[in-house]
Protein backbone atom coordinates (compact mmCIF):
# COMPACT_ATOMS: atom_id res chain seq x y z
CA UNK A 1 0.00 0.00 0.00
CA UNK A 2 2.81 2.34 0.95
CA UNK A 3 4.42 1.66 -2.45
CA UNK A 4 1.16 2.74 -4.15
CA UNK A 5 1.22 6.15 -2.46
CA UNK A 6 4.96 6.53 -3.05
CA UNK A 7 4.28 6.28 -6.79
CA UNK A 8 2.48 9.65 -6.67
CA UNK A 9 5.46 11.35 -5.01
CA UNK A 10 7.80 10.71 -7.95
CA UNK A 11 7.92 13.75 -10.28
CA UNK A 12 8.20 11.62 -13.44
CA UNK A 13 4.76 10.12 -12.68
CA UNK A 14 3.03 13.50 -12.40
CA UNK A 15 2.35 13.67 -16.17
CA UNK A 16 0.47 10.40 -16.27
CA UNK A 17 -1.37 11.10 -13.02
CA UNK A 18 -2.55 14.56 -14.08
CA UNK A 19 -3.45 13.31 -17.55
CA UNK A 20 -5.62 10.52 -16.13
CA UNK A 21 -7.14 12.81 -13.52
CA UNK A 22 -8.08 15.51 -16.03
CA UNK A 23 -9.49 13.09 -18.58
CA UNK A 24 -11.53 11.26 -15.96
CA UNK A 25 -12.96 14.50 -14.59
CA UNK A 26 -13.66 15.74 -18.10
CA UNK A 27 -15.41 12.46 -18.97
CA UNK A 28 -17.55 12.80 -15.84
CA UNK A 29 -18.46 16.38 -16.81
CA UNK A 30 -19.55 15.14 -20.26
CA UNK A 31 -21.71 12.46 -18.67
CA UNK A 32 -23.20 14.96 -16.21
CA UNK A 33 -24.02 17.51 -18.89
CA UNK A 34 -25.50 15.19 -21.51
CA UNK A 35 -27.42 12.65 -19.43
CA UNK A 36 -30.75 12.97 -17.63
CA UNK A 37 -33.72 14.65 -19.31
CA UNK A 38 -34.59 16.83 -16.34
CA UNK A 39 -31.02 17.97 -15.84
CA UNK A 40 -30.62 18.70 -19.54
CA UNK A 41 -33.70 20.90 -19.65
CA UNK A 42 -32.66 22.65 -16.41
CA UNK A 43 -29.20 23.39 -17.84
CA UNK A 44 -30.68 24.62 -21.12
CA UNK A 45 -33.05 26.93 -19.25
CA UNK A 46 -30.06 28.97 -18.03
CA UNK A 47 -29.48 30.22 -21.57
CA UNK A 48 -32.32 32.70 -20.99
CA UNK A 49 -30.56 34.54 -18.15
CA UNK A 50 -29.39 37.43 -20.39
CA UNK A 51 -33.06 38.00 -21.29
CA UNK A 52 -34.31 38.28 -17.74
CA UNK A 53 -32.88 41.74 -17.23
CA UNK A 54 -36.01 43.71 -18.05
CA UNK A 55 -34.77 46.39 -20.49
CA UNK A 56 -34.66 44.78 -23.91
CA UNK A 57 -34.40 45.82 -27.55
CA UNK A 58 -33.02 49.32 -27.75
CA UNK A 59 -33.42 50.86 -31.22
CA UNK A 60 -29.94 50.89 -32.66
CA UNK A 61 -29.58 54.30 -34.23
CA UNK A 62 -31.27 57.58 -34.97
CA UNK A 63 -31.18 56.61 -38.66
CA UNK A 64 -33.46 53.62 -37.86
CA UNK A 65 -36.18 55.94 -36.67
CA UNK A 66 -36.28 57.99 -39.85
CA UNK B 1 -37.46 51.50 -22.78
CA UNK B 2 -35.91 54.81 -21.70
CA UNK B 3 -37.49 54.37 -18.31
CA UNK B 4 -36.15 50.84 -17.81
CA UNK B 5 -32.69 51.88 -19.02
CA UNK B 6 -32.66 54.78 -16.59
CA UNK B 7 -33.59 52.34 -13.83
CA UNK B 8 -30.75 50.06 -14.95
CA UNK B 9 -28.33 52.98 -14.86
CA UNK B 10 -29.37 53.71 -11.30
CA UNK B 11 -29.30 50.05 -10.24
CA UNK B 12 -25.91 49.20 -11.74
CA UNK B 13 -22.50 50.86 -11.60
CA UNK B 14 -22.26 52.02 -15.22
CA UNK B 15 -19.77 54.78 -14.46
CA UNK B 16 -16.84 52.34 -14.21
CA UNK B 17 -17.96 50.55 -17.39
CA UNK B 18 -18.06 53.87 -19.27
CA UNK B 19 -14.57 54.83 -18.11
CA UNK B 20 -13.02 51.52 -19.18
CA UNK B 21 -14.87 51.62 -22.52
CA UNK B 22 -13.55 55.09 -23.33
CA UNK B 23 -9.99 54.11 -22.40
CA UNK B 24 -10.28 50.93 -24.48
CA UNK B 25 -10.95 53.11 -27.52
CA UNK B 26 -8.17 55.58 -26.67
CA UNK B 27 -5.56 52.83 -26.23
CA UNK B 28 -6.96 50.92 -29.23
CA UNK B 29 -6.53 53.82 -31.67
CA UNK B 30 -3.08 54.68 -30.25
CA UNK B 31 -1.85 51.07 -30.17
CA UNK B 32 -3.09 50.22 -33.66
CA UNK B 33 -1.52 53.44 -35.02
CA UNK B 34 1.82 52.47 -33.50
CA UNK B 35 1.35 49.05 -35.14
CA UNK B 36 0.92 50.64 -38.56
CA UNK B 37 3.97 52.82 -37.94
CA UNK B 38 6.25 49.90 -37.08
CA UNK B 39 4.82 47.86 -39.97
CA UNK B 40 5.77 50.81 -42.21
CA UNK B 41 9.26 50.89 -40.67
CA UNK B 42 9.79 47.32 -41.86
CA UNK B 43 8.87 48.33 -45.41
CA UNK B 44 10.55 51.76 -45.31
CA UNK B 45 13.36 51.67 -42.72
CA UNK B 46 14.10 55.43 -43.05
CA UNK B 47 11.09 55.91 -40.73
CA UNK B 48 13.43 55.05 -37.84
CA UNK B 49 14.93 58.54 -38.31
CA UNK B 50 17.94 57.28 -36.32
CA UNK B 51 16.04 57.98 -33.09
CA UNK B 52 16.41 55.04 -30.64
CA UNK B 53 12.95 55.59 -29.15
CA UNK B 54 11.35 55.21 -32.60
CA UNK B 55 13.08 52.00 -33.62
CA UNK B 56 11.13 48.78 -34.14
CA UNK B 57 12.65 47.17 -31.02
CA UNK B 58 11.40 49.96 -28.73
CA UNK B 59 8.02 50.52 -30.40
CA UNK B 60 7.03 46.87 -30.86
CA UNK B 61 6.31 46.31 -27.13
CA UNK B 62 4.55 49.69 -27.07
CA UNK B 63 2.24 48.37 -29.80
CA UNK B 64 1.63 44.95 -28.20
CA UNK B 65 1.13 46.37 -24.70
CA UNK B 66 -1.28 49.04 -25.92
CA UNK B 67 -3.41 46.72 -28.01
CA UNK B 68 -3.41 43.65 -25.75
CA UNK B 69 -3.50 45.20 -22.30
CA UNK B 70 -4.61 48.76 -23.06
CA UNK B 71 -7.34 48.08 -25.61
CA UNK B 72 -8.10 44.40 -24.90
CA UNK B 73 -7.66 44.66 -21.13
CA UNK B 74 -9.80 47.78 -20.77
CA UNK B 75 -12.49 46.28 -23.03
CA UNK B 76 -12.49 43.17 -20.82
CA UNK B 77 -12.74 45.17 -17.60
CA UNK B 78 -15.63 47.15 -19.12
CA UNK B 79 -17.59 44.23 -20.51
CA UNK B 80 -16.98 41.91 -17.54
CA UNK B 81 -18.18 44.59 -15.09
CA UNK B 82 -21.22 45.15 -17.32
CA UNK B 83 -22.03 41.46 -17.78
CA UNK B 84 -21.54 40.38 -14.17
CA UNK B 85 -23.92 43.09 -12.94
CA UNK B 86 -26.61 42.39 -15.50
CA UNK B 87 -26.52 38.59 -15.42
CA UNK B 88 -26.40 38.54 -11.60
CA UNK B 89 -28.90 41.42 -11.37
CA UNK B 90 -26.91 43.08 -8.64
CA UNK B 91 -24.77 46.21 -8.38
CA UNK B 92 -20.99 45.82 -8.70
CA UNK B 93 -19.24 45.27 -5.38
CA UNK B 94 -17.37 48.32 -4.01
CA UNK B 95 -17.30 51.32 -6.33
CA UNK B 96 -14.07 52.49 -4.67
CA UNK B 97 -12.27 49.24 -5.45
CA UNK B 98 -13.58 49.31 -9.00
CA UNK B 99 -12.15 52.82 -9.38
CA UNK B 100 -8.88 51.54 -7.98
CA UNK B 101 -8.76 48.85 -10.69
CA UNK B 102 -9.36 51.57 -13.30
CA UNK B 103 -6.58 53.85 -12.13
CA UNK B 104 -4.22 50.96 -11.33
CA UNK B 105 -4.63 49.48 -14.80
CA UNK B 106 -4.34 52.78 -16.69
CA UNK B 107 -1.28 53.80 -14.66
CA UNK B 108 0.41 50.46 -15.38
CA UNK B 109 -0.19 50.83 -19.14
CA UNK B 110 1.07 54.44 -19.15
CA UNK B 111 4.20 53.65 -17.14
CA UNK B 112 4.92 50.61 -19.30
CA UNK B 113 4.89 52.48 -22.60
CA UNK B 114 7.01 55.31 -21.19
CA UNK B 115 9.55 52.79 -19.88
CA UNK B 116 9.76 51.02 -23.29
CA UNK B 117 10.55 54.31 -25.03
CA UNK B 118 13.56 54.62 -22.73
CA UNK B 119 14.58 51.02 -23.31
CA UNK B 120 13.51 49.51 -19.96
CA UNK B 121 12.13 46.03 -20.54
CA UNK B 122 12.33 42.54 -19.05
CA UNK B 123 12.84 41.17 -22.55
CA UNK B 124 9.97 38.70 -22.11
CA UNK B 125 7.42 38.73 -24.91
CA UNK B 126 4.07 40.22 -23.81
CA UNK B 127 5.56 40.55 -20.29
CA UNK B 128 8.04 43.34 -20.97
CA UNK B 129 6.91 45.44 -18.01
CA UNK B 130 9.58 46.00 -15.35
CA UNK B 131 9.14 44.67 -11.82
CA UNK B 132 7.56 47.75 -10.12
CA UNK B 133 4.87 47.80 -12.84
CA UNK B 134 4.39 44.05 -12.37
CA UNK B 135 3.73 44.66 -8.67
CA UNK B 136 1.17 47.36 -9.47
CA UNK B 137 -0.58 44.97 -11.88
CA UNK B 138 -0.64 42.24 -9.22
CA UNK B 139 -2.38 44.47 -6.67
CA UNK B 140 -4.84 45.74 -9.30
CA UNK B 141 -5.60 42.20 -10.43
CA UNK B 142 -6.26 40.96 -6.90
CA UNK B 143 -8.72 43.84 -6.44
CA UNK B 144 -10.39 42.81 -9.73
CA UNK B 145 -10.77 39.22 -8.48
CA UNK B 146 -12.22 40.36 -5.14
CA UNK B 147 -14.75 42.63 -6.89
CA UNK B 148 -15.79 39.89 -9.29
CA UNK B 149 -16.13 37.15 -6.69
CA UNK B 150 -17.96 39.41 -4.23
CA UNK B 151 -20.39 40.53 -6.93
CA UNK B 152 -21.07 36.90 -7.86
CA UNK B 153 -21.62 36.03 -4.19
CA UNK B 154 -24.24 38.78 -3.83
CA UNK B 155 -26.15 37.82 -7.01
CA UNK B 156 -29.96 37.76 -7.19
CA UNK B 157 -29.91 35.17 -9.97
CA UNK B 158 -29.41 31.63 -8.52
CA UNK B 159 -27.30 30.37 -11.45
CA UNK B 160 -24.00 31.93 -12.55
CA UNK B 161 -24.33 32.53 -16.30
CA UNK B 162 -21.61 30.86 -18.39
CA UNK B 163 -20.03 34.15 -19.53
CA UNK B 164 -19.00 34.73 -15.92
CA UNK B 165 -17.31 31.31 -15.78
CA UNK B 166 -15.10 32.35 -18.66
CA UNK B 167 -14.30 35.67 -16.96
CA UNK B 168 -13.44 34.02 -13.63
CA UNK B 169 -11.23 31.49 -15.39
CA UNK B 170 -9.49 34.36 -17.21
CA UNK B 171 -8.92 36.29 -13.98
CA UNK B 172 -7.55 33.27 -12.08
CA UNK B 173 -5.34 31.99 -14.92
CA UNK B 174 -3.95 35.46 -15.65
CA UNK B 175 -3.05 35.89 -11.96
CA UNK B 176 -1.14 32.59 -11.97
CA UNK B 177 0.62 33.31 -15.25
CA UNK B 178 1.57 36.85 -14.30
CA UNK B 179 3.05 35.89 -10.93
CA UNK B 180 5.08 32.87 -12.05
CA UNK B 181 6.38 34.41 -15.28
CA UNK B 182 7.45 37.65 -13.59
CA UNK B 183 9.08 35.97 -10.58
CA UNK B 184 12.30 38.01 -10.54
CA UNK B 185 14.99 39.47 -8.30
CA UNK B 186 15.59 43.23 -8.77
CA UNK B 187 19.23 44.26 -9.16
CA UNK B 188 18.56 46.68 -6.30
CA UNK B 189 15.55 48.50 -4.86
CA UNK B 190 16.17 51.61 -6.97
CA UNK B 191 16.81 49.82 -10.24
CA UNK B 192 14.24 48.94 -12.87
CA UNK B 193 16.25 45.92 -14.01
CA UNK B 194 15.94 42.44 -12.53
CA UNK B 195 17.01 38.81 -12.99
CA UNK B 196 14.48 36.10 -13.73
CA UNK B 197 14.13 33.50 -10.98
CA UNK B 198 14.16 30.74 -13.60
CA UNK B 199 17.07 29.96 -15.90
CA UNK B 200 17.84 28.52 -19.33
CA UNK B 201 15.36 26.08 -20.83
CA UNK B 202 13.08 26.27 -17.79
CA UNK B 203 12.93 30.05 -18.17
CA UNK B 204 11.99 29.66 -21.84
CA UNK B 205 9.31 27.08 -21.00
CA UNK B 206 7.85 29.26 -18.23
CA UNK B 207 7.83 32.24 -20.63
CA UNK B 208 5.90 30.32 -23.30
CA UNK B 209 3.64 28.69 -20.76
CA UNK B 210 2.79 32.31 -19.95
CA UNK B 211 2.85 33.51 -23.56
CA UNK B 212 0.47 30.96 -24.97
CA UNK B 213 -1.88 31.03 -22.01
CA UNK B 214 -2.01 34.80 -22.29
CA UNK B 215 -3.47 33.98 -25.71
CA UNK B 216 -5.60 31.19 -24.24
CA UNK B 217 -7.07 32.87 -21.20
CA UNK B 218 -6.64 36.61 -21.82
CA UNK B 219 -7.31 36.75 -25.56
CA UNK B 220 -9.60 33.72 -25.90
CA UNK B 221 -11.45 32.67 -22.74
CA UNK B 222 -12.25 36.22 -21.67
CA UNK B 223 -13.43 37.27 -25.12
CA UNK B 224 -15.54 34.12 -25.26
CA UNK B 225 -17.19 35.42 -22.09
CA UNK B 226 -17.95 38.58 -24.07
CA UNK B 227 -19.25 36.48 -26.97
CA UNK B 228 -21.56 34.32 -24.81
CA UNK B 229 -23.33 37.43 -23.55
CA UNK B 230 -23.31 39.92 -26.42
CA UNK B 231 -24.01 37.58 -29.37
CA UNK B 232 -27.30 36.32 -27.85
CA UNK B 233 -28.24 39.86 -26.76
CA UNK B 234 -27.59 41.36 -30.18
CA UNK B 235 -29.28 38.44 -31.96
CA UNK B 236 -32.25 38.69 -29.60
CA UNK B 237 -32.22 34.95 -29.02
CA UNK B 238 -30.49 32.69 -26.46
CA UNK B 239 -27.25 30.88 -27.16
CA UNK B 240 -27.68 27.79 -29.38
CA UNK B 241 -26.77 25.22 -26.71
CA UNK B 242 -26.06 26.00 -23.07
CA UNK B 243 -24.75 22.47 -22.48
CA UNK B 244 -22.27 22.88 -25.32
CA UNK B 245 -21.06 26.10 -23.69
CA UNK B 246 -20.35 24.17 -20.46
CA UNK B 247 -18.36 21.52 -22.33
CA UNK B 248 -16.61 24.28 -24.27
CA UNK B 249 -15.57 25.96 -21.03
CA UNK B 250 -14.17 22.86 -19.32
CA UNK B 251 -12.41 21.55 -22.42
CA UNK B 252 -10.65 24.88 -22.98
CA UNK B 253 -9.68 25.11 -19.32
CA UNK B 254 -8.25 21.58 -19.29
CA UNK B 255 -6.38 21.75 -22.56
CA UNK B 256 -4.94 25.25 -22.95
CA UNK B 257 -2.45 24.99 -20.08
CA UNK B 258 -0.47 22.23 -21.84
CA UNK B 259 0.25 23.75 -25.22
CA UNK B 260 2.70 26.64 -24.60
CA UNK B 261 5.77 24.60 -25.46
CA UNK B 262 4.76 24.42 -29.13
CA UNK B 263 6.39 27.88 -29.34
CA UNK B 264 9.73 26.19 -28.67
CA UNK B 265 9.74 23.32 -31.20
CA UNK B 266 13.19 22.32 -32.47
CA UNK B 267 15.03 23.95 -29.57
CA UNK B 268 16.80 22.49 -26.51
CA UNK B 269 13.56 21.54 -24.70
CA UNK B 270 12.87 17.85 -23.90
CA UNK B 271 11.29 16.18 -26.94
CA UNK B 272 8.30 14.82 -25.01
CA UNK B 273 7.22 18.35 -24.02
CA UNK B 274 7.21 19.29 -27.69
CA UNK B 275 5.07 16.27 -28.63
CA UNK B 276 2.72 16.83 -25.68
CA UNK B 277 2.20 20.47 -26.67
CA UNK B 278 1.50 19.56 -30.31
CA UNK B 279 -0.94 16.79 -29.27
CA UNK B 280 -2.94 19.08 -26.99
CA UNK B 281 -2.89 21.82 -29.63
CA UNK B 282 -4.57 19.46 -32.09
CA UNK B 283 -7.09 18.38 -29.44
CA UNK B 284 -7.93 22.04 -28.78
CA UNK B 285 -9.45 22.24 -32.23
CA UNK B 286 -12.54 20.39 -30.94
CA UNK B 287 -13.60 22.75 -28.13
CA UNK B 288 -12.59 25.80 -30.15
CA UNK B 289 -14.79 24.81 -33.06
CA UNK B 290 -17.53 23.65 -30.69
CA UNK B 291 -17.60 27.16 -29.22
CA UNK B 292 -17.48 28.81 -32.63
CA UNK B 293 -20.38 26.67 -33.90
CA UNK B 294 -22.31 27.42 -30.71
CA UNK B 295 -21.87 31.15 -31.30
CA UNK B 296 -22.68 31.10 -35.00
CA UNK B 297 -25.68 28.75 -34.60
CA UNK B 298 -27.17 31.23 -32.13
CA UNK B 299 -28.22 33.07 -35.27
CA UNK B 300 -29.93 29.93 -36.64
CA UNK B 301 -33.33 30.92 -38.01
CA UNK B 302 -32.46 34.62 -37.95
CA UNK B 303 -29.75 34.88 -40.58
CA UNK B 304 -31.61 37.78 -42.15
CA UNK B 305 -30.26 39.94 -39.31
CA UNK B 306 -26.93 39.93 -41.12
CA UNK B 307 -28.58 41.97 -43.88
CA UNK B 308 -29.75 44.72 -41.58
CA UNK B 309 -27.51 44.72 -38.54
CA UNK B 310 -23.82 45.67 -38.94
CA UNK B 311 -23.14 44.96 -35.25
CA UNK B 312 -24.18 41.36 -35.84
CA UNK B 313 -21.85 41.33 -38.86
CA UNK B 314 -18.96 42.25 -36.57
CA UNK B 315 -19.81 39.43 -34.18
CA UNK B 316 -20.35 36.69 -36.75
CA UNK B 317 -17.20 37.70 -38.65
CA UNK B 318 -15.31 37.62 -35.35
CA UNK B 319 -16.53 34.06 -34.74
CA UNK B 320 -15.51 33.07 -38.27
CA UNK B 321 -12.00 34.42 -37.67
CA UNK B 322 -11.96 32.63 -34.30
CA UNK B 323 -12.70 29.39 -36.15
CA UNK B 324 -10.09 30.11 -38.79
CA UNK B 325 -7.28 31.05 -36.43
CA UNK B 326 -8.02 28.11 -34.11
CA UNK B 327 -7.64 25.85 -37.13
CA UNK B 328 -4.44 27.54 -38.26
CA UNK B 329 -2.89 27.44 -34.75
CA UNK B 330 -3.03 23.63 -34.31
CA UNK B 331 -1.78 23.25 -37.89
CA UNK B 332 1.26 25.43 -37.10
CA UNK B 333 1.88 23.55 -33.86
CA UNK B 334 2.73 20.36 -35.76
CA UNK B 335 6.49 19.96 -35.66
CA UNK B 336 6.81 19.48 -39.41
CA UNK B 337 4.75 22.57 -40.26
CA UNK B 338 6.47 24.55 -37.52
CA UNK B 339 9.85 23.78 -39.08
CA UNK B 340 8.70 25.89 -42.02
CA UNK B 341 6.57 28.50 -40.27
CA UNK B 342 8.62 29.34 -37.18
CA UNK B 343 10.83 32.45 -37.35
CA UNK B 344 8.81 33.67 -40.34
CA UNK B 345 6.03 36.23 -40.82
CA UNK B 346 3.42 33.48 -41.06
CA UNK B 347 3.39 33.55 -37.25
CA UNK B 348 2.73 37.30 -37.23
CA UNK B 349 -0.09 36.82 -39.76
CA UNK B 350 -1.61 34.06 -37.62
CA UNK B 351 -1.49 36.20 -34.47
CA UNK B 352 -3.22 39.06 -36.27
CA UNK B 353 -5.97 36.89 -37.74
CA UNK B 354 -6.77 36.07 -34.10
CA UNK B 355 -6.06 39.51 -32.65
CA UNK B 356 -7.74 41.65 -35.32
CA UNK B 357 -10.26 39.12 -36.65
CA UNK B 358 -11.42 37.66 -33.36
CA UNK B 359 -10.41 39.86 -30.42
CA UNK B 360 -10.83 43.29 -31.96
CA UNK B 361 -13.95 42.46 -34.02
CA UNK B 362 -15.84 40.89 -31.08
CA UNK B 363 -14.80 43.87 -28.91
CA UNK B 364 -16.00 46.36 -31.51
CA UNK B 365 -19.34 44.54 -31.82
CA UNK B 366 -19.76 44.36 -28.05
CA UNK B 367 -18.89 48.04 -27.52
CA UNK B 368 -21.31 49.10 -30.29
CA UNK B 369 -24.01 47.09 -28.48
CA UNK B 370 -23.12 48.29 -24.99
CA UNK B 371 -22.29 51.99 -25.29
CA UNK B 372 -25.75 53.27 -26.30
CA UNK B 373 -27.21 51.37 -23.34
CA UNK B 374 -24.64 52.85 -20.98
CA UNK B 375 -25.66 56.36 -21.98
CA UNK B 376 -29.34 55.56 -22.44
CA UNK B 377 -29.31 56.73 -26.04
CA UNK B 378 -29.04 55.48 -29.62
CA UNK B 379 -25.96 55.00 -31.72
CA UNK B 380 -25.09 58.17 -33.68
CA UNK B 381 -24.78 56.40 -37.05
CA UNK B 382 -25.32 52.83 -38.23
CA UNK B 383 -23.91 53.75 -41.65
CA UNK B 384 -20.57 54.52 -40.05
CA UNK B 385 -20.68 51.07 -38.40
CA UNK B 386 -21.01 49.56 -41.89
CA UNK B 387 -18.08 51.66 -43.13
CA UNK B 388 -16.03 50.53 -40.12
CA UNK B 389 -16.96 46.89 -40.69
CA UNK B 390 -15.84 46.85 -44.32
CA UNK B 391 -12.62 48.78 -43.66
CA UNK B 392 -11.75 46.38 -40.83
CA UNK B 393 -12.59 43.24 -42.83
CA UNK B 394 -10.74 44.30 -45.97
CA UNK B 395 -7.81 45.42 -43.79
CA UNK B 396 -7.55 42.03 -42.07
CA UNK B 397 -7.77 40.09 -45.32
CA UNK B 398 -5.00 42.22 -46.87
CA UNK B 399 -2.91 41.85 -43.72
CA UNK B 400 -3.08 38.08 -43.32
CA UNK B 401 -2.87 37.27 -47.03
CA UNK B 402 0.28 39.40 -47.33
CA UNK B 403 1.87 37.66 -44.36
CA UNK B 404 0.95 34.18 -45.62
CA UNK B 405 2.84 35.03 -48.81
CA UNK B 406 5.69 36.59 -46.81
CA UNK B 407 5.97 33.81 -44.23
CA UNK B 408 5.61 30.76 -46.46
CA UNK B 409 7.88 32.31 -49.10
CA UNK B 410 10.45 33.24 -46.47
CA UNK B 411 10.32 29.74 -44.92
CA UNK B 412 10.76 28.05 -48.31
CA UNK B 413 13.67 30.34 -49.24
CA UNK B 414 15.49 29.76 -45.95
CA UNK B 415 15.35 25.96 -46.30
CA UNK B 416 16.05 25.69 -50.07
CA UNK B 417 19.25 23.91 -51.13
CA UNK B 418 20.92 23.57 -54.51
CA UNK B 419 22.19 20.29 -56.00
CA UNK B 420 25.45 20.60 -54.08
CA UNK B 421 23.85 21.07 -50.67
CA UNK B 422 24.52 24.82 -50.48
CA UNK B 423 21.80 27.27 -49.42
CA UNK B 424 19.97 28.34 -52.56
CA UNK B 425 19.33 31.90 -51.33
CA UNK B 426 21.31 34.38 -49.25
CA UNK B 427 19.56 35.85 -46.22
CA UNK B 428 19.37 39.29 -47.86
CA UNK B 429 17.48 37.77 -50.80
CA UNK B 430 14.79 36.59 -48.38
CA UNK B 431 14.66 40.12 -46.91
CA UNK B 432 14.25 41.72 -50.37
CA UNK B 433 11.45 39.26 -51.13
CA UNK B 434 9.53 40.56 -48.09
CA UNK B 435 9.31 44.16 -49.32
CA UNK B 436 6.05 43.91 -51.30
CA UNK B 437 4.16 41.83 -48.69
CA UNK B 438 5.29 44.31 -46.03
CA UNK B 439 3.86 47.22 -48.03
CA UNK B 440 0.53 45.39 -48.44
CA UNK B 441 0.52 44.51 -44.73
CA UNK B 442 1.03 48.17 -43.79
CA UNK B 443 -1.85 49.18 -46.08
CA UNK B 444 -4.08 46.50 -44.51
CA UNK B 445 -3.20 47.78 -41.05
CA UNK B 446 -3.95 51.34 -42.16
CA UNK B 447 -7.44 50.27 -43.29
CA UNK B 448 -8.00 48.74 -39.86
CA UNK B 449 -6.85 51.86 -37.99
CA UNK B 450 -9.00 54.17 -40.12
CA UNK B 451 -11.97 51.94 -39.23
CA UNK B 452 -11.12 52.22 -35.53
CA UNK B 453 -10.87 56.03 -35.80
CA UNK B 454 -14.30 56.13 -37.46
CA UNK B 455 -15.64 54.03 -34.59
CA UNK B 456 -14.11 56.39 -32.02
CA UNK B 457 -15.78 59.33 -33.81
CA UNK B 458 -19.13 57.50 -33.92
CA UNK B 459 -18.92 56.72 -30.20
CA UNK B 460 -17.86 60.28 -29.35
CA UNK B 461 -20.86 61.67 -31.24
CA UNK B 462 -23.12 59.13 -29.51
CA UNK B 463 -21.96 60.27 -26.07
CA UNK B 464 -22.22 63.94 -27.05
CA UNK B 465 -25.75 63.38 -28.31
CA UNK B 466 -26.66 61.61 -25.04
CA UNK B 467 -25.34 64.50 -22.98
CA UNK B 468 -27.20 67.03 -25.12
CA UNK B 469 -30.46 65.07 -24.76
CA UNK B 470 -29.95 64.86 -21.01
CA UNK B 471 -29.29 68.62 -20.82
CA UNK B 472 -32.55 69.26 -22.72
CA UNK B 473 -34.50 67.04 -20.32
CA UNK B 474 -32.91 68.78 -17.33
CA UNK B 475 -33.76 72.21 -18.78
CA UNK B 476 -37.40 71.19 -19.38
CA UNK B 477 -37.65 69.86 -15.84
CA UNK B 478 -36.14 73.04 -14.44
CA UNK B 479 -38.63 75.13 -16.48
CA UNK B 480 -41.55 73.09 -15.14
CA UNK B 481 -40.34 73.41 -11.58
CA UNK B 482 -39.92 77.20 -11.91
Amino acid sequence: MNEFFMWFTRPENSKLFVLLLFFTVYGLILLYVFTGKKRSSRLESYKNIPFEEGDETAPQSKENEQ
Amino acid sequence: MAETSTQAAAQYNYDIVRKFTIMAMVWGVLGMSVGVYIASELAWPFLNFDIPGLTFGRLRPVHTTLVIFGFGGSALFATSYYIVQRTCQVRLYSGAMANFTFWGWQTAITLAIISYFFGYTQGREYAEMTWPIDLLITVTWVAYLVIYVQTLRRRSQPHIYVANWFFISFILATALLHIFNNWAMPVNLFSLTSYSYHAGVQDAMIQWWYGHNAVGFFLTAAFLGMMYYFVPKQAGRPVYSYRLSIVHFWALSFMYMWVGTHHLHWTAIPDWTSTLAATFSIMLLMPSWGGMINGIMTLSGAWDKLRTDPIMLFMITALSFYGMSTFEGPLMSLKSVNALSHYTDWTIGHVHSGALGWVAMISFGSIYHMLPRLYDTKLFSLKLVYVHFWLATIGIVLYISALWVAGIGQGLMLRAFDDYGNLAYTFIESVSFLYLPYVVRAIGGLFFVIGAIIMAYNLYMTVRQAKRDQAEIDAKLAAKMA
